[in-house]
């Protein structure tokens, strides 16, 4: 599993000076204090600081849920005894995608000018007691997923960031769907899927995250 | 089964640029053709109805991804139609889409082709989807100040001939292709209203293709391109001119 994944497309980031300070104050700068993730990146771009590093803000709290991702399934293939065949082909596959998610963010963040943030400790509880416990958590997480970016990326000044926001939560869409055909859930419950605030998102995630 | 190693890597996003929209916006001929063509006009928003329409009823536990969120800027109302212009005409283009996906569905458990319950319940389910996105898109087309398009004359004879395994498959393929042309506008729409409203409905369609192309049997990225997960981590999107050429054959001339 590589961190280091190179997207071209990503690396023609253009990021707009405006200044974003409604999403930045009611949301952005949270994502430090809640979760200990560090201060705040500081902003080598001139444009980007003086808009307040919203869109790098963003990308850095999707960051941290790819993490989060990425760490449950990695920890879920090794942990999780008995999954059948199906079962531990899509927890691969997912594992798989969310790591490329977690590259494809920080080379983004790193390119912008930013500092991509760290991987916070997790904790996934009694999550890997069996099949059906890990397709439960996994389904908060996917669902969670599609909730966190559909409700960020409005705020996304960026075309090129807003494209890599949309092509990562059609697939954590499409994750979302997986499992809940695998836990004979309806995989499109909605008509319109939630839009989740940063709060919203960081307060149902804070239970995995290790203090 | 071991999992499928060829998933890692070589997938790139391909950032939507340079497509039909582009060239409309640049070329005033082809954008006259398209507004004529999709029947776009001006003016105003105001998303009420979508946004209302975005509830929270889901009741799997399963599902704890927090609540509906309200968006704190409200719809911004625009006062020269030219703001509005593109962004009628996004919605109309997912109009055109929702209205073919909508009574496709309709069309399908019409026919009864489809006998088990299961498979009855998704297809009923997608279907209302589709006629729920149907509806917030006409009101999204009035709230900019346009006029929505009439629902096209669909031909879906064949498929409905082919079988239920055809019907599954053209559901399936229909459903990428939605989550595709959703994905290809996302940079495009400038109202961010509708910007919410589009992608709430992009990840329902990204949810149906999943799903169905898994219903059908189909591996995350089967050989016909199509697929669960068709694109790997990160999902193509399709512009507008790719889109209609792919849908016509179930547009009736």
């Amino acid at each position: 599993m590589s961190h280091q994944i190179k997207i071209p497309e990503l690396a023609q980031i253009q990021v707009r000076g405006h200044t974003r300070a409604a999403f930045l104050t009611r949301a952005t700068i949270t994502a430090g204090a809640v979760m200990g993730l560090g201060a705040v990146t500081p902003f080598t771009r001139a444009a980007i600081a003086q808009g307040g590093g919203g869109d790098l803000d963003i990308a850095n709290y999707a960051l941290t849920l790819e993490y989060l991702e990425s760490a449950f399934y990695t920890q879920a293939l090794k942990e999780v005894s008995g999954l059948s065949d199906d079962v531990k082909k899509l927890a691969t596959e997912l594992r798989d995608n969310e790591d490329e998610h977690v590259g494809a963010l920080m080379a983004m963040i790193s390119d912008a000018g930013g500092t991509p943030v760290e991987a916070p400790g997790v904790d996934f509880g009694d999550s890997f007691k069996s099949e059906a416990t890990f397709l439960m958590t996994a389904n908060v997480f996917e669902d969670l997923g599609v909730s966190a970016y559909n409700g960020a990326a409005p705020m996304i000044e960026s075309v090129d960031i807003l494209g890599a926001a949309g092509t990562i939560v059609q697939v954590e869409a499409r994750h979302a769907a997986l499992v809940r055909l695998a836990r004979d859930k309806p995989p499109a419950p909605q008509a319109f899927d939630k839009a989740s605030t940063m709060e919203e998102v960081l307060a149902a995630a804070k239970p995995f995250i290790k203090a | 089964m071991e999992p499928d190693q060829t998933m890692k890597g070589a997938n790139e996003p391909r950032i939507a640029r340079g497509g039909a929209l582009d060239e409309l916006q640049r070329d005033p001929s082809s954008r006259a053709t398209f507004l004529r063509m999709m029947g776009g006009g001006s003016a105003a928003v105001a998303l009420g109805t979508l946004l209302a329409a975005c509830g929270d009823d889901d009741e799997d536990s399963g599902s704890t991804g927090g609540s509906t969120s309200t968006p704190e800027e409200t719809a911004t109302p625009a006062d020269e139609s030219a703001d509005n212009a593109g962004d009628i005409e996004i919605v109309n283009y997912a109009l055109t889409l929702e209205y073919l996906e909508a009574d496709f569905y309709k069309q399908v458990i019409d026919s009864g082709i489809v006998k088990d319950k299961a498979t009855q319940d998704i297809a009923k389910q997608f279907g209302e989807s589709e006629q729920a996105h149907v509806d917030a898109l006409i009101s999204a087309v009035k709230g900019l100040g346009g006029t929505p398009v009439e629902a096209p004359k669909t031909a879906f004879e064949d498929v409905l001939a082919s079988g239920l395994m055809g019907v599954l498959e053209a559901a399936a393929d229909v459903e990428n292709l939605g989550a595709a042309a959703y994905l290809g506008q996302a940079g495009l729409i400038k109202n961010k209203d509708i910007l919410a409203a589009a992608l709430s409905i992009h990840s329902v369609e990204a949810r149906h293709a999943a799903a169905l192309n898994k219903l059908v049997g189909r591996d995350f990225k089967a050989d016909n391109g199509q697929g669960s997960v068709p694109d790997g981590a990160f999902a193509k999107p399709m512009d507008m001119a790719a889109v209609l050429e792919a849908v016509k054959p179930f547009i009736a001339a």
